[in-house]
This record gives structure tokens, sequence and C-alpha cells, in this order.
């Protein structure tokens, strides 16, 4: 994977993964081209499109779109579960998630998916390990700061 | 509630999101963002110094700013700070700030380095764990110097926790992607490939994608993978769907695992050993049986993993395309995905069985779904989709359905998404080029074209059709006709006044014979559209009308009238005017034998290859944006070469088509093969560039005389065998003096390997010494080795580079093949990049026998009784490479009439059909 954006319908970016290096320039390009152009599908269409030399695999939850961009070679319906239990995950930690969560708890939305994708590929699919690893960090912080 | 609610919760961030929020203006919100920046520099600057806490909680602020998409150019250095920090939250915040916003270039890549150093060694787990997934978010160079030595160590370490393994796994995946150089596995290639039999699955499905990656670029290293990958597949496969427990999501097993074991083995051929090959054969069918069973679950996630599978499955088969049984029963199953009601499938089917008609197995079985793929070009809601069965009918035309398909695609194109149509243009002029049986159902579908996508036609399109037109007096009648037609419409448009007034310049006479055609009623017509057209277009125009003079000479008044008048003679445009004038000058003081003479019907063009195809080319090269014209200029004009001269010669390119020029003569490449270099210059400086040529006259051969100056001749000898090569040296010193300090060192390009023998330093008069080459071939490659020799004579350095005469086409194995199994191998190897072509004049003599013996000795088998046309030659054969077999297909077709070739080159690797094109045109 080169990247995972979450914007809202408003085209508000909510949260940007870059797996690939670029500048800061190009990131802000990328992200404008396909917020504009992901919004402006009616909501039937297919999930997946030919962008450049990429493709983009979108779907949309609520108020927010979960947009990741693979390569060719890549597997469209195994991205789109990527972006669906990556959404299981914070639903699960936040419970019952909504937008607000990930905008006042951006950074727990980083650390979550760090913890399942890693330089773009899925590092742990399982959702107990995953949110294990979470919770062992959450606690680690709390006997932290008791000390 | 889990940890958010807890007290970790930074009260100051909270409200200053808020705040944020509840911005009414873009202004109101930069005005806060400014004041808030403020604010923190001066808490940074400030001589109290700042809890960990209040650190924390600047950074994050920050972090949440630049977020927005604001700039921010401070913070760096305190984010480092917290990266030593003993509480975990500081230190988690520290990394995510680093990750998200340093680069790699930063001064501070020493400090964090440091931290990150002292995280790796602390043994503790989940501080290791940021300290990966950190480097596996910067992934610069700095960091891979620092620690591409280290990681690999953590992750085949017994006693390293899983979690930090799987880290580990993908943290050197992201560094070997950004510095592979820097990246070495070595010693522990067997250990990180035995990964893939690890107990824990999240370890296997991380490492996966390191060896993935790995193995794509170093296939031999890494080939024990594959019966791993398959037994670990199988045990997967046959797996009930609770076994893996959380791995098992939505009642299938392991469907991220199972997508990237079936990606894994694309990287390499089918399993030679019976075994393993029946085992994954075994495991593929039961992952296309599974895909007949009822869903165990009504949810898309559980359809959209078992897909996954299916699909990722399917490529498998197909990138093997040896297992018939297997490809059809893929293709069938496509077809059921054709009328699915979930659109993503629909999608996916149609991109999936696009690679399918290009296999020979499943060709046919592609075929039968014709009226399904049609049907989804008229009827999908959405252009994408449109696109996929767009591309689909291309790939699965043929002679046997071409005209439907055509007929087809010129229906879409009317109500085509603007941002296809040019792509769609070019793919049906294409089609209707290569499978036209006749060509007036050619012309009449370029003229449709036109009339339906004038807008998107390019000059390519429409100057191969009066190529074609020109080149085959049996269409010109009717294509005269068919124009003439077109322009009847009332608007029509100005790339079919180009055709139509090229055409009837030329042909016009062809129909001038029906009153209703007659030749003023043709000028008329052409002059009636005259002033709707840019000027490129009035200025083919007149051209035309000067021809319609020598035509019909009862035309001759009218046109001059129409030459002579002021909005002609006097126009504004110059390239207007002078035409104007000089034409009715040519046309009032020339004879008609003269008038005959210049005017002369045009001269066919050479045969070459299509533009529209190299155009196509362009267009699907990587970005795929679309390709501008580099000459702007108007060059569809078909008399502006005659202007001085009155024979247009034969080859003239008229009509500028940016193809290929015929390759005549030296080319400069050729010319800058040989490399002399005479650093000081010695009695033999006068002598250098006799070898020029040496190098390409060797393509065909093995032995002979390489180099020679006054002073050293040097002969070769050599002999190959799958990708091995051996070259024997002669050096021969034509003096009677020794050559002193004789030394001679190849440097070869990354793709060879070499070995050269070393030599004694000195060469006595009039001796010949041997020195011997091996030459190792692990890709397929464009550059030779360099051969350098260095050597005293009488005191002066001489120093001699040569490129060495190896060359891809050495490491053929001819390959011998029936008619059928060629045009079986010929037509799966369509894709356009997969065939390169020159048309080149003859600079040899013709004769068959040097012919036939210059193709044996490009190391291919000649195969006879294949081509139709006794004339044509065709050969097979197989790049051996290290890396990789490349099967090639060979066709030459002489022209003893106008000395030319038409060389064609077809292989599953474009760099090679072009190599191999490249060096072979030079030959005849």
């Amino acid at each position: 994977m080169q990247f995972m954006l979450l914007f809202s319908r408003q085209g508000k970016l909510r949260l940007q993964k870059w797996y690939v290096p670029l500048s800061d320039k190009e990131r802000k390009k990328i992200s404008r081209d396909l917020v504009q152009t992901i919004l402006a599908r009616k909501p039937k269409m297919c999930s997946f499109l030919e962008w450049r030399d990429l493709k983009i695999v979108y779907k949309r939850y609520a108020s927010l779109y979960f947009c990741c961009a693979v390569e060719d070679q890549d597997n469209e319906l195994i991205t789109l579960e990527i972006i669906h239990r990556y959404v299981e995950l914070l639903d699960k930690y936040f419970g019952s998630v909504c937008e607000l969560d990930i905008i006042f708890n951006f950074e727990k939305a980083y650390f979550i998916l760090d913890e399942f994708l890693l330089g773009g590929e899925a590092q742990e699919t399982s959702k107990k390990n995953v949110l294990k690893a979470i919770e062992q960090a959450d606690l680690l912080q709390e006997v932290y700061e008791m000390v | 509630m889990p940890a958010v609610s807890k007290g970790d919760g930074m009260r100051g961030l909270a409200v200053f999101i808020s705040d944020i929020r509840n911005c009414k203006s873009k202004e109101a919100e930069i005005k806060r963002i400014n004041k808030e920046l403020a604010n923190i520099r001066s808490k940074f600057k400030g001589d109290k110094a700042l809890d960990g806490y209040s650190k924390k909680k600047y950074v994050c602020k920050l972090l949440f700013i630049f977020l927005l998409g604001h700039d921010i150019d401070f913070g760096h250095m305190e984010a480092v700070n917290l990266l030593s920090s003993n509480k975990y939250t500081e230190k988690q915040i520290g990394y995510l700030f680093i990750s998200v916003l340093v680069n790699s270039n930063s001064e501070l890549i020493r400090l964090i380095n440091n931290a990150i150093k002292n995280d790796l060694s602390s043994r503790n787990p989940t501080f290791m764990c940021l300290a990966l997934h950190c480097i596996a978010n910067v992934g610069s160079r700095e960091m891979a110097e620092a620690f591409a030595g280290e990681i690999p160590r953590i992750l085949v370490a017994g006693d390293t926790m899983d979690s930090v393994k799987q880290s580990a796994a993908l943290c050197l995946l992201r560094l070997y992607k950004a510095s592979p150089d820097l990246v070495l596995m070595g010693e522990w290639t067997s250990r990180v490939v035995h990964l893939l039999n690890d107990q824990h699955m999240g370890v296997v499905t991380a490492a996966i994608s390191l060896i993935t990656c790995l193995s794509s670029k170093n296939p031999d290293e890494f080939k024990t993978c594959v019966s791993l990958a398959v037994s670990r597949l199988s045990r997967i496969v046959s797996s009930a769907s609770t076994d893996l427990q959380d791995y098992t999501y939505y009642f299938v097993p392991a469907p991220w695992l199972s997508c990237k074991l079936l990606r894994l083995l694309q990287c390499y051929p089918p399993p030679e050993d019976g075994a393993v090959k029946g085992r994954l054969v075994e495991c593929l069918e039961t992952i296309l049986n599974k895909a007949q069973e009822p869903p165990k679950s009504k949810k898309v996630q559980h359809s959209n993993a078992k897909n996954a599978i299916l699909f990722e499955a399917i490529s498998l088969i197909i990138h093997y395309d040896s297992e018939p049984n297997l490809l059809v029963r893929a293709c069938n199953q496509l077809g059921q995905f054709l009328q699915h009601r979930e659109t993503n499938l629909r999608y996916l089917a149609l991109e999936s069985m696009c690679t399918l008609a290009s296999s020979e197995f499943s060709h046919e079985a592609v075929k039968t779904h014709i009226e399904t793929v049609i049907n989804a070009l008229k009827t999908e809601r959405d252009v994408s989709v449109r696109q996929r069965a767009a591309d689909l009918l291309y790939a699965m035309c043929d002679r046997s359905n071409a005209k439907q398909i055509v007929a087809e695609m010129l229906s879409y194109l009317e109500t085509a998404d603007y941002s296809i149509r040019e792509e769609m243009v070019l793919k049906v002029a294409i089609l209707a080029e290569k499978y036209a049986v006749d060509y007036s159902w050619y012309v009449d579908t370029i003229l449709n074209l036109i009339r339906i996508a004038g807008d998107y036609v390019s000059e390519e399109v429409w100057y191969r059709v009066i190529q074609i037109v020109i080149n085959r007096d049996d269409v010109q009648g009717y294509a005269a006709k068919t124009v003439f037609e077109a322009l009847q419409a009332p608007a029509c448009h100005e790339n079919m006044v180009k055709v139509g007034g090229y055409i009837l310049g030329e042909f016009g006479n062809l129909i001038a014979g029906d009153p209703r055609s007659s030749p003023l009623v043709q000028f008329n017509l052409l002059h009636s559209k005259f002033h709707l057209c840019s000027v490129p277009t009035r200025a083919l125009l007149l051209s035309a009308y000067i021809k319609f003079i020598n035509l019909f000479p009862e035309t001759k008044a009218t046109i001059q009238e129409v030459l002579r008048s002021d909005s002609q003679i006097r126009n504004s445009d110059v390239e207007l005017q002078q035409r104007a004038v000089e034409y009715l000058k040519l046309s009032s003081i020339a004879s008609t034998d003269v008038l005959a003479t210049v005017l002369e019907e045009m001269p066919p063009f050479p045969e070459r290859e299509s533009s529209i195809l190299a155009k196509l080319k362009k267009k699907k090269g990587p970005g795929a944006v679309s390709v501008e014209l580099e000459d702007g200029k108007e060059r569809g004009d078909y008399l502006s070469h005659s202007n001085g001269s009155s024979t247009p010669s034969p080859s003239a390119d008229l009509l500028g088509l940016r193809s290929t020029a015929p390759a005549s003569g030296a080319t400069p490449s050729a010319g800058s093969l040989l490399v002399d270099v005479f650093s000081e210059a010695g009695p033999s400086a006068t002598s250098a560039g006799v070898n020029d040529d040496g190098f390409l006259r060797f393509v065909c051969k093995n032995n002979g005389v390489l180099f020679e100056n006054q002073l050293l001749q040097i002969g070769i000898k050599s002999e190959y065998r799958q990708n091995l090569g051996r070259m024997y040296l002669f050096y021969g010193n034509k003096t009677s003096v020794q050559f002193v300090s004789f030394n001679t060192t190849v440097s070869c390009p990354g793709e060879l390997q070499s070995h050269i023998l070393q030599l004694e330093p000195l060469v006595e008069g009039g001796a010949q010494v041997q020195q011997v080459i091996n030459i190792e071939c692990l890709t397929d490659f464009i550059d030779a080795p360099l051969l350098n020799i260095k050597f005293r004579y009488g005191g002066a350095l001489q120093n001699i580079s040569l490129k060495l005469p190896v060359t891809i086409n050495k490491f053929f194995q001819p390959t011998e093949m029936a008619a059928a199994d060629f045009f079986q191998r010929w037509k799966q190897l369509s894709q356009p990049q997969q065939e390169a072509q020159k048309i080149f004049k003859a600079s040899h003599g013709m004769d068959t026998e040097v012919l036939k013996a210059k193709l044996l000795g490009l190391g291919t088998a000649l195969l006879e009784n294949v081509d139709p046309n006794p004339e044509n030659y065709v050969c097979a054969g197989v790049i051996q490479t290290k890396a990789q077999q490349v099967g090639c297909l060979l066709r030459l077709e002489p022209n003893a009439q106008a000395q030319m070739y038409r060389l064609t080159l077809r292989s599953s690797k474009d760099t090679v059909s072009q190599r191999v094109c490249d060096l072979l045109a030079e030959q005849f």
C-alpha cells in the first residue's frame, strides 16, 4: 500500500498515512485531487478506480471516507477488508466510533493503525492481538504515571 | 469504556481542538492557530523548564496543526527530547511527531537514531516496537545505514517476542524498498524463509510481505520458500473455518495470509517437484470449489474475503499459464461474476478476464462472454466499469469477432465519457487496421470514427487512413466515394475535411464519371467547407485544388478564380497567401506535362509500424498521461515537399508520421559503440576508429578480428551455453618491440557477471597471448561489457577501450516448433509492448543463403514452412538468463523490389524484443 487517507464528506482530511517518501507538496496535491475525485462519485459506484498508475480502493462509513492507494499487483478486495478491519478496530477501541472520536483522539487512531499496518503491509490481522497491544500500552502509561 | 476516557487525556488539546472546530471561517481558524503557535513558541523559548506533560501536550498540538494542513517549522527538538522520556505516553507522542513530520534529511536524525538505538536495546518489547514503527514510518537512508544490520538479527533471534518480530519484518521491508543496497540478508536468508513455518500466524503474515519483496528481486536465493508456502497454504485452505480462531475473518480462514501466499508464489514458475505441484493444484481446485459453495454468511465481508483469495488464486493460475483445466475453470468463474449484482465483482471479473484473454488456453473461453461484456459496456452506470469492459473487448478481439467489437465500440463512443474517448478512438483505429479483411470496412470505420468523435481523433489516426488508402489501389475508388458522401453532411468535422481534401485531391478522378460527383461538384463541396476551417486545413485544401487542376482541366478556370480572389492572394496568413500565389502561377505558366509531373499521384508510403500503435503504447506507459505531439506544425500537407523538386522521392516522409525512421548507414549508436581513448598519443593514434563497426559485426558470429591498429591485433573466439559464455581473446603484438605493463580489465553492466584470467605483463614483439573471460548472464541487458587494455610501447602509454561483442542474442537456445504452435504463441504475445518492429533499407545484398546464415548465427531456430509467404523468415528461440527465460519469436519480411525489410520481434519481455530488434536490424 502506498498511502491511506481518511476524510469527511466535506473533504476535510482526518488522517493521512504515507508509506512512500513524498514531499509535503506532493502529498497535499495528491490528497486534494483524490478527495475531489472520490467525493464526485455516486454512492452505488464501484469501490475501485484507476488513478494515475495506482489502484484506489475506498469505502464510506457514515460521514467518513476511508481510501487506500495500492499498486498494480495488489488485491483490491483484500484491501477493502483491510479498511473494514481498521474500522472494526477503531469501533472496538472507542466503542461505536464516530468521526469526532477520530478528531479528538487522532493520536490513538495513528497508534492503532501502526499496530495493524506497518510499512503499508498487514502486520497483525487478529483483532484481539491488536487491541491487546494497544491496551497494554495504555496500561503501561498508567503504571508509569503512577510511579 | 476503554482507555480514551482515562486520565491520559490532554485537556488543553481537547479545548484547542474544540476551539478550532467552532471557528466560523477560515480566517478565524488561522487566527486561532497563529495565537496558539505564538503561545507554544513562547513556552518552548521561555526560561522556565517545561515538564514532560506540557511538552507532550504542545507537541501534540503542533502535530494537530500540521495535520490540518499548516506548516510547522519548530518543535522538532522538543519532540526528540520526548523520545528519551521514561514515561511511555510521552515517548509515544514524541515518536508519532517524528514519524509524521521529520523528513529524512533533518539534522536531528542523529539524535533520533540515538534514541531509537536505546529503545531497540532496552529489551522492553513495547519500546522496541515503538522504535521499529518509527523506523518503518520514516524509512530514510540514514536510518537504513544505522539499523539495517541490527534488525535482521532481532527478526530471527530465538528470544524475540512475536510482536517485535512482526514489526522487525515489516520495518526491514520498508528499509529494503528505500535502500536495497543497504539491506543484505546474506546468512539470515534461510532463517527468514523459515519464518513461513512460524507457529504464530501474525509473524507469518508480517514476514511473508518481506519474503515476497525479497523473492521478487532475488528469486534464486529464496526459492526454498515455494514448498514452504505451498504447505502453509494447503493447511489454511483445508482448515475448518474455526480452526484458526481470531485469524478467521467472517468464516474465512486467514484471508490476508492466503492472499499473500498466493502472491508470493507468483514470483516463481510452477513448482518443479511433482508432489509440491500436485498439492498446490489441489489447493487451487479447492479454492475454485469453495466459490461454488453456498456462503456461510450474508455479510459482504465474508464474500469479499473469500473472493479476494479466489481472485488471487486466479492470478496465480494465469501467471502459470500451463494448466488448461484450471484456466478454463477460472474463466467460467469470472463469467459468473460478470453478471453478479455487486459492482465490485463485475469490475474485477472484467479486469481479470483481460489477462485471461491473452492465454492461448483460455482465449476461446473468454470469447464466449462477448455478449455480456458488450452489455456491460452499454449498461454499466459506473464509467470505471465501462472502461474495464472496453479494455476486455479490446483484449478478446480477433479476426472472428473484430467487426462486431469494432461496431460496438463505435456506438459506445457516441456516449462515452470524455475522459476515455481518446483512448477508445485509438483502440478502434488499431483493431480496424489489425483485423481489416477488406479495406473498405477499414475506411468506413475510420470515417465513422471521425464523424462520431472527430475531436478525439488524433493526427496519427487520420494520417494512417491516408497512408493506407494511398498504398492500396483496390480501396481508392471506394474511399473517394465514401469521403464524398461523408462531406455531404451539413456539419462535418474538420478532420473529415482534411481526409476528404487529401483523398479527393488524389483520387477524385475515380468517381468523376458519375454526374452526381463530377469534378465541379467535388470542388464546390470541398470549397463550401473552406471558410469554416483552420489555417492548416485551408492550406491542405489549396493543395487539393491545384491537384484538381491537374486531374480535371475543366475546373481550371473556376479554381484559378478562387485562387485569384483577394481573400486568397492577399490573405494575411503568409502560408496561405504564398500557396495561392504559387499555385495560381503554376497553373497558368506550366504546360500540361510539367503540371502532370509536379502533381503526380503520391507514391506509396514505406510500410512501417503503425504510428497509432506507437501512440497507444505511449499512452499506456507509466503514468498513462495523454501524450501531446511535440510538433504542432501541420505536416499533413502533401505538396509542401514538391515545391522545390518535381519528383518526390518515394521514401520521403511526406506525412511526417513520427515513427522510427528507417535505419540506414551508420547510426549514431553504432558510431559510439567503440570508444578509443589514447591518453598519450602514440604512433597508433591515427588508427582510431578502424573497428567502428567491430561490435556489430559479431552479433551473428562468434569468431573473428575484433580490433586492429598498427601495434596490436585482437582476435576473439567465443562459445555460449545456456546463460554462460566463454570468450578467448588473442592479443597479437604486431611490432618487434615488447609491450610492457600489459594489463586488461573488464567492466560489466550489472546484468552480467564476468571473470577474467589475468595475463603476464610482458608481450614480446611478434608474440600472441591468449586470455579467457567467463561471462554469466544474470538477466537481460543492453550494454555490453567494456574491455580496457593498457600497455606501454616504447615508453608511451597506450590505452584502448573496446566493447566486447556480448549481446543478448548470444544466450539464445534455438526452439523448433510447428506452424500451429508458432502462430499460437505469436498471438499470445500480442500486447503492444511485447512487440518491436523495424522497417529498414537493405544495406547488403538480399541473398537467401546469406540471410539464412545470419539468422542461424543469431542463435534462433530457423523455422521452415511456417510463414505462408515463402519469401519470409520466421525464427524462434529462448533467451537463457539466470533470472528467467525469455521466449522470443521473430519474423523477417524482405521486399526485394523495394530493397527493404520489415523485422518484427515478439517476446514476453519488452526490453528483450526491442534490444534483439535493434541489434538484428543492423545486420542486413
